[in-house]
């Protein structure tokens, strides 16, 4: 009964786990505990890494820099690669063995591993991370780089609330404090066999907590601390570019298959049905949002249809593969009117200033798609849930695992813009903030015509 | 001599210039400007947040015509940038007082 409630996220978990034990196991087993390596799981998990940095780089870059005004085109680009690219470097360094590493005694072993593995210690060609078929494994530096890139795009989605005023050296600070305080701690919590929402049996097949609450709970957080934009609501600051905009909105849906479809870590029909349902919880979503649109005397916009697909992904990343495709049809739809709403309506009315709606979309389309993951899960509606799943109790797992994530975000977030604020500042000066970021802090335009 | 100005547009431009070569215009000037009129601004909207541009799009033609070719070249953009419909553009004719063509050194109407 308990093992029937450890579903495919909680798997990915033990998949976590296993790889921790399996040298020792390996050594002590030798012959019967040597898993299986099968070349095309290990190549799908190779190419699923590519997608997902392909999201980052230029997806996400784009579509946030397409958003952003011409003057900071090149911050918002510049700082989503640069905290990228100190993603890798920190997660080689200590992140992997904090979130992944061998277990830790005691009540902390709760929240993060140990740091046995730090530097990839004891990380060879031949040492491996079990998937959820029993003694199939990929090899551990391809889950490594996996997990990796999701770190790197987590801390890279944060920084679109704080776009176009922060200054470039108090985002890598933020970055490498906010990565080992928030990130490391909650990807530990939710996918390591030791972590705490695990135990609880929450249900996150590809990140929804881990990754999109977290980031918008951590955007607004600092978006809240670092302050409004300088003429923040009243001046216009329309996207410069929507064409940028949808190039970045389809790299992003192209590459989230890598995200869903690899936290299968198998190419396998798990992995086929998270794929069909980012398939089709993303065009439910952006046929959504522009249907609302429609609805409340607006125009389908372009930027709507974005939004909408953007929101859908979000959504369906804890249901990938806890939902059937009309579930996730479903949900796609609902967090995008949700997510519409939040966007237009809540974050005028509390005025704060997020700037490319991190929070509104990934946050609030997070916790959308949470909460769904506990109802789309349900066989009756169409989802892979085991006999005797009650769906009452997975509800308050679920929104236990929420709550839980939106306390430790927002704290870790603010104890790291307080750091980054002592160490550099966190603000550019009021005429760097007039003349762009471009020019101020990388002394270049994105434009020269 | 006379410098006419027009104000139309954009679209509307191509048809304009074939109208003038048409009535023995030799050449104009041409820019893409912003401006308004009765026709007021535009409003976007971009997640919720509402913006109105003040300012519509616009092409101003420019052309210096001797005198007895102004009559024929205002006819030939009012009738060819008229569309009926509002924002259609205005065309203003000033007085020149000289014109030297750089290159021969030709002036006035030998200049045009």
């Amino acid at each position: 009964m308990q093992l029937s409630l450890r579903t495919r996220s909680a798997r990915l978990a033990a998949a976590a786990a296993a790889l921790m034990v399996l040298p020792a196991a390996a050594l002590a087993n030798t012959a019967a505990a040597a898993p299986t390596i099968d070349k095309g799981d290990t190549a799908w998990m190779m190419t699923s890494s590519l997608l997902v940095l392909m999201m980052i780089v230029p997806g996400l870059a784009l579509f946030y820099g397409g958003l952003a005004r011409t003057k900071n085109m090149l911050s918002v680009m510049t700082q989503v690669g640069a905290v990228a690219a100190l993603t890798m470097l920190v997660w080689v360094g200590w992140g992997y063995s904090e979130a992944f590493g061998p277990d830790r005694e005691g009540f902390l072993g709760n929240i993060v591993s140990t740091f046995g593995k730090a530097f990839l210690h004891d990380v060879t060609p031949t040492t491996t991370a079990a998937t959820f078929t029993a003694g199939v494994a990929i090899p551990e530096y391809v889950f490594v780089c996996f997990q990796m890139t999701f770190a790197a795009i987590t801390i890279a989605l944060v920084l679109g609330s704080v776009v176009e005023r922060m200054k470039f050296s108090a985002v890598m600070v933020f970055a490498v404090i906010w990565l080992t305080l928030v990130y490391f701690p909650i990807a530990h919590m939710v996918w390591a066999s030791t972590g705490a929402f695990f135990k609880l049996g929450a249900l996150d097949y590809a990140g929804g907590t881990v990754v999109h609450i977290n980031s918008g709970v951590s955007a607004l957080v600092a978006c809240l601390i670092l302050g409004k934009r300088i003429g923040y609501p009243r001046e216009p600051m329309a996207p410069h570019s929507l064409t940028m905009t949808g190039i970045g909105t389809g790299l992003l849906w192209v590459g989230w298959f890598g995200f869903n479809a690899g936290s299968a870590l198998e190419a396998n029909g798990a992995a086929g049905l998270a794929m069909m349902n980012t398939f089709v919880a993303t065009a439910s979503a952006g046929l959504a949002w522009m249907l609302v649109e429609r609805l409340t005397s607006r125009k389908p916009s372009a930027l709507g249809f974005c939004s909408g697909i953007v929101a859908g992904l979000v959504a369906v990343t804890p249901a990938a593969g806890n939902s059937g495709p009309l579930g996730a049809i479903v949900l796609g739809a609902v967090a995008a009117v949700v997510c519409f709403f939040a966007v237009t309506k809540l974050k005028p009315k509390l005025g704060y200033d997020d700037a490319l709606d991190t929070f509104g979309v990934h946050g609030v389309g997070g916790m959308i798609g949470a909460m769904g993951t506990g109802i789309v899960y349900s066989a009756s509606l169409g989802g892979p849930s085991p006999d005797g799943w009650e769906m009452v109790h997975q509800l308050r797992v679920q929104a236990a695992a929420v709550g839980a994530t939106i306390a430790w975000s927002a704290i870790g977030t603010a104890i790291a813009i307080y750091l980054a604020k002592l160490l550099t500042g966190l603000r550019v000066a009021p005429d760097v903030e007039r003349e762009g970021l471009d020019l101020a802090e990388h002394g270049e335009r994105a434009y020269n015509y | 001599m006379k410098l006419i100005v027009a104000i139309i547009k954009p679209f509307k431009l191509e048809e304009v210039r074939d109208a003038l070569a048409a009535a023995g215009v030799q050449g104009m000037t041409v820019s893409e400007v912003r401006g308004f009129g009765r026709q007021k601004g535009q409003t976007e909207i971009y997640r919720g947040a509402e913006y109105t541009t003040a300012f519509v799009p616009k092409v101003r033609i420019e052309l210096v015509v001797a005198d007895g070719a102004v009559a024929g070249a205002i006819e030939a953009i009012q009738t060819t940038a008229n569309t009926g419909a509002i924002g259609d553009g205005k065309i203003f004719v000033l007085d020149v007082d000289q014109a030297v063509r750089i290159r021969t050194g030709e002036l006035n109407e030998d200049a045009i």
